[in-house]
């Protein structure tokens, strides 16, 4: 287990409160002047060597990111964009940084900001969390009393500014170039790659974009250094990470942990257990409902980080853990997230706006047993004719859980569904109109 | 895709009070010089507050004057995002997530209690008790689950006698406290934490 002195969120729960002067007593804001005057070049370079890698699911690179944005500003303002439209099923963790961690997310943009030239950052926080981000305007404000943002933020020379933009309710506004649609006006459907926001962004101009947990973990990795950052965890998967488990275990919670904690140490030590024991669970989603289940035998030895669970043919992602035991219909289960992801397809790529709804029909029909044997490969096929063929990572998104499910489910499904639609016996019913393609059969 | 519909009985006109007027500026100068029309979304936002949580077709009308922007443009972003409402929806607006993680600990439960107390079907708006309910796709605090939203405030760790009893309060116009509903500090493991002890008996 990780030591409490290397937590990073040290008031994930709000033991102690989330204003500034304890937010101070905590470490935040103690020497941003002296950190940001060692250097972009220098904050770059530690992120860098930290290894720290996005947390918002795609996991990658924080530093090799930085680096992409242009190193002198040109005609166009450059921009830093916080993604805080946490909507993935499963990840709550962005919710609990932004109530109660407010200012590591506040000085984490101020730093981040500075290491590519932004003088701005807007925050977009999906709609349904007005309340959370009532919570961080008002540490915003305070921020702006105390001097550590605004004109000569901190002391640094640096002027920035930070605004909060709340969506409302897209899921698919958590897509980067979608987010920057949403936030210029527009309904948010993703823009093709290349070009890359890093270069034409929002309103055209070099935007970088991060996740709520990447940049809120950045001062303290200033602070501390690279090195102990990337001593944490393993090799590439460096660390902490908070980790949300929730679904059929005992104490669902919020906690931070090192990369590559084995999963069952997770369940059983944090979340007190699967409810029914270890022997009563099913499947886990790793990563947010995206990423494609687990079944138990891989749950007892896996460690959850972003290339181990990829060697399972899953991922990371926001490592919004769902716990399933035996007590659920696993493909109800998975019914309801296709039918998730029906509802929140943007439309703008036909094989994912007709796809998504043929899976989830296919799905509710087969958790029903209405569905026939041959439907099963149908599926697969369906999920295969999405992935890849979107605009955005979508596509994959929602095919995934299901291929999850075909790969490690697919006997219960036919177990369930035995319908066979083709008659092989002569029955001499008159209306049957292929009848007679039975003839040589009888 | 969600299919919405737009009201049949629309108000004729639609203006921002003064108060959200000056709001509205506020939230204007937000964006760049010429950018106006990312205030969109707050300014619908805005509307929907001032109009018992839902936006009528006048309003963004007023809203595309304010912002200088086609009206067409206003009405693709007001159909796009589905926390627009675009019929009315009362007063009190509960959602309940039944997204699968809420869906394993007994997100129907609070949904029968939903049907008990409002109305049998989802969407529909019960005038006497100002009230409608809908089911929603996750709301991001799955740690918490069961749980539903209403209006800005999150009810969490619900069972469906603890949702009758919250919906009863609203119904007669009262405001619950929002929050955890098991008395559990925010998203700790409750009797289970073995994080930041030190912290907790500070």
């Amino acid at each position: 287990m990780l030591n409490d002195k290397d937590r990073i969120f040290k008031n994930l729960y709000n033991d102690l409160g989330a204003d500034f002067v304890s937010a101070k007593k905590r470490g935040d804001w103690s020497n941003t002047k002296e950190l940001c005057a060692k250097g972009k070049e220098w904050i770059i370079n530690e992120i860098k060597l930290s290894e720290l890698r996005g947390r918002g699911g795609a996991g990658f690179p924080t530093g090799l990111k930085w680096s992409f944005a242009p190193k002198e500003v040109g005609s166009r303002p450059h921009y830093l964009v916080i993604n805080a439209d946490e909507s993935e099923p499963g990840t709550c963790k962005d919710r609990d940084i932004l109530r109660f961690e407010p200012h590591k997310l506040i000085e984490g943009c101020l730093i981040a900001s500075y290491a590519v030239n932004a003088h701005v950052c807007y925050v977009y926080i999906r709609g349904e969390y007005y309340n959370d981000g009532q919570k961080l305007q008002k540490a915003i404000d305070e921020a702006y009393k105390n001097n550590v943002i605004g004109k000569n933020a901190s002391g640094t020379g640096w002027d920035f500014d930070i605004f909060i933009h709340y969506g409302a309710g897209a899921y698919i506004c958590g897509e980067e170039t979608a987010l920057l649609e949403s936030l210029e006006g527009k309904k948010g459907q993703p823009r093709l790659k290349p070009p890359f926001p890093a270069l034409i962004g929002l309103y055209g101009c070099p935007t970088i974009i991060n996740n709520v947990e990447t940049i809120a973990v950045v001062p303290t990795i200033l602070r501390r250094g690279g090195e102990w950052f990337s001593k944490l965890g393993k090799p590439k998967n460096t660390g902490t990470k908070i980790f949300c488990i929730s679904g059929n275990v005992n104490n669902p919670c919020n906690v931070e942990e090192e990369m590559g904690i084995p999963l069952k140490d997770l369940i059983e030590n944090h979340a007190g257990g699967v409810i029914g024991g270890w022997d009563n669970l099913q499947a886990v989603i790793p990563g947010g409902s995206s990423m494609p289940l687990l079944p138990k035998k891989t749950c007892d030895t896996i460690n959850m980080d972003f290339d181990s669970l990829v060697a399972e043919k899953s991922g990371l992602g926001t490592a919004g853990i769902v716990v399933i035991n035996k007590d659920q219909d696993i493909i109800k289960c998975m019914a309801r997230i296709a039918r998730f992801y029906k509802h929140e397809s943007c439309g703008q790529c036909t094989p994912c706006r007709e796809g998504s709804g043929w899976m989830w029909r296919m799905l509710e029909r087969m958790a029903k047993g209405e569905a026939s044997q041959d439907e099963v490969d149908m599926l697969m096929d369906v999920t295969k004719q999405i992935e890849g063929h979107t605009i955005c990572a979508f596509g994959e998104g929602s095919s995934w859980p299901v291929q999850g499910l075909l790969r490690h489910f697919s006997d219960e499904i036919k177990k369930r569904n035995k319908f066979d639609p083709i008659v092989k016996k002569q029955k001499d019913i008159p209306y049957l109109v292929d009848q007679h393609l039975l003839d040589k059969n009888a | 895709m969600t299919l919405r519909k737009i009201s049949k009985e629309q108000p004729e006109r639609f203006e921002f009070t003064q108060e959200n007027l000056d709001e509205a500026n506020r939230i204007i100068k937000k964006y760049p010089k010429g950018r106006q029309q990312s205030a969109v979304m707050s300014l619908l936002y805005l509307a929907q507050k001032q109009n018992d949580n839902w936006i009528p077709l006048s309003a963004m009308k007023h809203i595309g004057k304010i912002l200088d922007m086609p009206y067409v443009k206003v009405y693709e972003v007001a159909t796009f995002y589905t926390m627009y409402n675009l019929t009315p929806v009362g007063k009190n607006f509960v959602q309940v997530c039944t997204t699968t993680p809420c869906m394993i600990r007994g997100a129907y439960k609070l949904v029968e209690a939903c049907k008990e107390k409002i109305s049998e079907n989802e969407n529909e708006f019960v005038k006497e008790k100002n009230c409608s309910w809908m089911e929603v796709e996750c709301l991001g605090a799955c740690i918490n689950a069961p749980m539903m939203q209403i209006n800005d405030d999150y009810y969490e760790d619900l069972d469906k006698e603890k949702a009758l009893k919250i919906l009863d309060q609203i119904i007669s116009g009262k405001k619950p406290e929002p929050g955890s509903y098991r008395g559990r500090l925010n998203s700790e493991p409750e009797n289970n934490r073995k994080t930041l002890l030190d912290v907790k008996n500070a």
